[in-house]
């Protein structure tokens, strides 16, 4: 009986006061042998399973970006479907190692939650989609409109300012998941369906009939997305950083996948230490120096990732605030020097 | 006139009317016995013809069975379209990895193959290891379908629980529930019954919160707040966080079948085991417990059925089940408008399960009851 | 035993706060007192008003919302287990056999399921768009959002006050007719109809009442407006379709039992009925279904207590109870998961405390009838 109890107690002490010495996440990542990314998992253009069940979408596609900079294998990438609700205390508690699940950057998620945002991968701003056959022309109409939202988001919290704002009433009608919510409009549940502009479009290509909504153009809020990490460990914040910045830096440099290798002759110096030719770029940050090369040549650059992911939602980049600074949007990385 | 010899000679029995007998006379005794009854069975049989005639239309008679792709249904919209069912069968029923890797369904095959083997010597009278086969269907096959499922004690492709789905999930869940709460749960019932009053207490405080308590909502508890009860280093992936919760939630619920079984015990078996100079585990062990599990196996058999069903609130949580499976696989872009047909689904392999259990659990209760009341 | 609980407790404790400091979650009660930043749609008692409403306010209506389903569930699903239950037994074959395929097919499938059923595959496709409602008499209307009904709006005036005035003498002057005719049944054997002469009374008095007081009580009808119909009393879909999955649910498992009980009586019970001459529902009203009532009601209470726990499915569909607006949209907002859940923990520990000492009384009061 005494063995028992002993070997009980032994068991939940290893368990509870497992080694106190606290691993960094790159070195975690790195004896673990992947990433583990948490992404939404549902949502088409952002990260959703493809035919063959691999995950794609421009989210998925920073974590795999990470992988190939790490690993120089964009293959040891592992993904955690994550709903809104669940996603910060499974970064927070070190279930995944990213979080790139089209999550808005705002004051209270940064102080409160024990979180950092990196950087943007996509610019967006909550809309709304409308049944056609109401005739609604602007959101200002919407007074008395039930409205679809899905529970957890900022998007739940613009949607109850604007109305309040504009003194309007409206029933929202919270669901749980995107799909859930997606359903509930497409089967009459509510008059408006409210998210993210991205997602609206991704949203109105999975109804049965798209042609039979319409997404208003108002844009009522202000949503910078991209992946987050746990506070706290600045090694591994500027890893994703940096990454996310190396891939836009080959946008603006006119480096591709396609064109890599040919770029490695060039003479611009500030792809040359892009691509790890020159300055120990990669030693900063803990990585081999090929770490930029790898993410390009195996991911691609920014652009490629959206045109690959996003435009065919339907959303076009040129001149949108995701353009470049240099063509007029707002995306701006700092040099990599 | 009086020479006649009047003979008394028995006729034989004449059949019962056809009206009392055979299918004509059932028929009568039980559906038009009075006019009640009469008019009872004509409602009967009307509702029975609005039901279920469009039913077995669209779910038979009209159903598409055959076909590559969603054409097919489209062209045919009155009936089911089992063609989805049949596209997607792998994914709803092992996850996600093993409808991505076909070449790698036999591990999960074989592993529900492997439990039906060795659950069929228990369903036979004169087999004698009953209690041994089933300690290691309990306690010994959860490690083998472990070893075959994820992969790595093997050497196979490695299948990470995150990619774990589908009705094998389910199983899964609902398996760890049940064997992690017998312990637990004989703990408490025994806890619950005991003399000294801090134990019995917290025996009953810790039942009754978890029964109290939705399922749901320690699903929500395990995966926002059990990350937060244990250093960082103690890593609990989403699957490992719900089997958690709902082992938690079942223990309460075998404790309060387990004790059932313990309060039918005869106060002489406790009397006789001190007299025999047991302590109290050895009296346990070996002369209550054996006795009162026999009792509670249909008590624990039910709560089983209940927890099997209730796995499918992980859905909830974003794992997929074999609920969740069927519902994102038919709101697919490539099956857009099936969820008719995946909840039909769902529901049957759900129903199927769950009568087969209750029936099972009958049977042993009848059995147990025959054998005490003799 | 007692030091590894008490050691278990105060790990988890100590790591918890430890976590809490080191990720830099902030925790506290203060928050409570915060306005709510976000809508909640259906708020029948205690009204939501955004602005102004608290997190307090958010919580309270989540209670409120699980109740109402929990009772009207409760509710209707002993009525529909008990007749359920009593066809089950019915010499009716077909009818048995219905009642038997009820029970099995509701009873084994996950009551989850049964509720996206429910609203996803049945009410939502079926039921039309809010301009195309099925409407009868223009007053009552129904739609995909849900039934409409006319609201009786009371006035403030003297009118209201007489006419209660009125409703409670009748009321008082009817339980004591009923009194009355009891004690003559008890004492000459002779019935008195009391319940249809008293209905019909009531219902006169009422109405002749109505007009006496000078109408006070008005109704207001639902209208349509651009998007749906306004005004009126408001069943929202979730709550009918929650209700309605909850109630065929549970009634299955209550129909079990009312089975089981109704077996437990003795036979000769029913032979001694039918030898006094009792028709088929006067022996089950008057013999066996009391006696009956000693074996259902214990395993009724616990089914009582699960409806109670499973209107939290409401998530699915987005009906807003205290487990979907508070320990979901609440949590998600203010990032508070560790009082949020306990505080959801602390009101289903509070609601099942109350059922089962509520039926407890009830059961003790009906065990003290067997002599």
């Amino acid at each position: 009986m005494k063995l028992v109890k002993l070997i009980a107690i032994a068991g939940v002490v290893a368990g509870f006061t497992a080694s106190a010495a606290f691993a960094g996440t790159l070195d975690t990542v790195k004896s673990k042998g992947h990433v583990q990314c948490g992404v939404s998992g549902g949502l088409p253009g952002f990260s959703a399973p493809n035919d063959k069940g691999q995950m794609v979408g421009i989210d998925a596609d920073v974590c795999y970006a990470v992988a190939a900079a790490i690993f120089g294998d964009r293959s040891k990438t592992k993904f955690t479907p994550l709903t809104a609700k669940e996603r910060f205390t499974a970064l927070a508690s070190g279930e995944v190692d990213i979080l790139s699940r089209n999550t808005t950057h705002t004051l209270h998620r940064d102080t409160a939650l024990g979180i950092n945002f990196t950087y943007y991968n996509y610019i967006d701003g909550q809309g709304f989609l409308v049944k056609k056959t109401l005739g609604v022309k602007s959101a200002k109409e919407l007074d008395g409109a039930a409205v679809c939202v899905q529970a957890g988001t900022t998007t739940e919290l613009n949607l109850a300012d604007y109305f309040r704002t504009n003194g309007m009433k409206f029933k929202p009608v919270v669901y749980d998941t995107t799909p859930q919510t997606r359903e509930g409009f497409d089967k009459g549940s509510c008059d408006v369906l409210t998210s993210d502009k991205s997602q609206l479009a991704a949203i109105r290509s999975e109804l049965k009939d798209p042609s039979g909504s319409v997404i208003l153009p108002e844009t009522i809020s202000k949503e910078p997305l991209g992946p987050v990490v746990r506070q706290g460990d600045d090694q591994w914040f500027n890893i994703v950083k940096w990454v996310l910045f190396a891939v836009i830096n080959a946008d603006e440099l006119g480096v591709t996948s396609k064109n890599v290798d040919e770029m490695k002759k060039s003479n611009n110096p500030s792809i040359k230490r892009l691509l790890g030719l020159e300055g120990e770029m990669g030693k900063d940050l803990g990585l081999s120096a090929d770490w930029a090369y790898n993410a390009i040549k195996q991911v691609g650059n920014y652009d490629e990732m959206y045109e690959r992911n996003v435009a065919p939602l339907g959303l076009s980049r040129k001149g949108s605030v995701n353009d470049l600074w240099t063509r007029g949007g707002i995306l701006y990385a700092p040099p990599i020097r | 006139m009086a020479d006649k010899v009047m003979t008394f000679e028995k006729l034989p029995d004449r059949p019962p009317p056809m009206s009392q007998v055979g299918i004509v006379g059932w028929v009568r005794e039980n559906l038009f016995g009075s006019k009640t009854n009469t008019i009872l069975t004509l409602v009967s049989l009307y509702v029975l013809y609005i039901l279920v005639v469009p039913l077995v239309d669209w779910a038979v008679i009209n159903a598409n069975w055959v076909g590559e792709d969603k054409s097919v249904c489209d062209a045919n919209k009155a009936g089911a379209c089992w063609v989805f069912i049949a596209a997607r069968f792998n994914q709803i029923m092992f996850g996600l990895y093993y409808g991505a890797n076909p070449d790698q369904i036999w591990r999960p095959t074989l592993a529900f193959a492997l439990l039906i083997v060795l659950a069929i010597p228990l369903f036979i009278e004169s087999f004698k290891y009953k209690l041994q086969l089933g300690a290691f269907i309990l306690f010994g096959y959860p490690f083998v379908i472990f070893a075959l499922i994820h992969g790595a004690w093997l050497g196979l492709p490695v299948a990470g629980t995150s990619e774990w789905g589908g009705f094998m999930l389910t199983f899964v869940l609902a398996s760890v529930g049940i064997v992690g709460a017998l312990p637990i749960g004989i703990l408490l019932a025994l806890g619950r019954r005991s003399e000294l009053p801090v134990i019995r207490t917290f025996s009953i405080a810790f039942i009754e919160f978890w029964r109290g308590t939705p399922l749901i909502t320690i699903l929500f508890m395990a995966s926002v707040m059990l990350p937060l009860f244990f250093p960082s280093e103690v890593d609990f992936d989403k699957v490992l966080r719900a089997m958690i919760g709902i082992t938690m939630f079942q223990s309460a619920y075998t404790a309060e079948a387990i004790r059932g079984g313990l309060q039918a015990i005869p106060k002489g078996q406790f009397e006789a085991a001190e007299a025999l100079g047991h302590n109290y585990w050895k009296m346990m062990a070996f002369i209550v417990l054996p006795q009162a599990l026999r009792i509670s196996i249909p008590g624990i058999v039910n709560t089983f059925i209940a927890l099997f069903k209730d796995t499918s609130l992980v859905s909830i949580i974003g794992l997929l089940d074999l609920l969740n499976m069927a519902l994102i696989t038919s709101r697919s872009l490539e099956w857009k408008g099936f969820d008719l047909e995946g909840f039909t689904f769902a529901a049957f392999i759900f129903w199927i399960c769950c009568y087969a259990m209750s029936r099972y659990s009958r049977a042993i209760e009848d059995k147990i009851d025959k054998a005490t009341k003799y | 035993m007692l030091g590894l609980i008490i050691w278990a407790l105060t790990t988890i404790f100590t790591n918890t706060i430890h976590n809490l400091e080191e990720r830099g979650i902030q925790t506290g009660f203060s928050f409570l007192d915060n306005v709510a930043p976000f809508g909640i749609g259906f708020s029948p008692i205690i009204e939501f008003k955004l602005g102004t409403s608290t997190y307090w306010d958010v919580f309270f209506i989540g209670i409120q919302n699980t109740i109402l389903v929990s009772v009207f569930g409760v509710v209707a699903a002993t009525f529909l287990g008990f007749v359920i239950g009593i066809m089950r037994l019915s010499p009716n074959w077909l009818l048995s056999r219905f009642a038997l395929t009820y029970i099995e097919v509701f009873r084994n499938i996950p009551v989850l399921l049964q509720i996206m059923f429910w609203n996803f595959a049945i009410f939502l496709p079926l039921l039309p768009s809010p301009r195309q409602s099925l409407s009868f008499a223009d007053s009552l209307f129904l739609n995909g959002r849900g039934l409409y009904m006319p609201k009786p709006i009371f006035d403030s005036g003297v009118g209201i006050w007489i006419y209660a005035i009125i409703a409670t003498v009748t009321v008082i002057g009817l339980f004591m007719m009923g009194r009355w005719a009891k004690k003559r049944q008890d004492e000459s054997g002779e019935r008195f109809p009391a319940r249809l002469i008293g209905a019909g009374i009531l219902l006169a008095v009422l109405l002749i009442g109505y007009f006496v007081s000078g109408s006070p009580i008005s109704l207001e009808l639902p209208t349509l407006a651009r998007f749906n119909l306004t005004g009126g009393l408001e069943i929202p879909l979730p709550l009918f379709v929650l209700w309605f999955s909850l109630t065929t649910y549970t009634a299955s498992f209550i129909a079990e039992n009312v089975r089981g009980g109704i077996q437990s009586v003795a036979k000769g019970q029913t032979e001694a009925a039918c030898a006094v001459g009792l028709q088929r529902t006067q022996m089950l009203r008057l013999v066996i279904i009391p006696q009956a009532m000693r074996v259902i009601v214990p395993p009724t209470i616990s089914q009582f207590l699960n409806l109670t726990k499973n209107s939290s499915l409401a998530v699915a569909i987005a009906y807003e109870e205290v487990v979907n607006i508070w320990a979901g949209t609440a949590l998600n907002q203010t990032g508070q998961a560790l009082i949020i859940i306990a505080m959801t923990v602390a009101v289903y520990e509070c609601l099942s405390l109350l059922t089962s000492f509520a039926l407890n009384v009830y059961n003790k009061r009906i065990q003290l009838v067997e002599r």
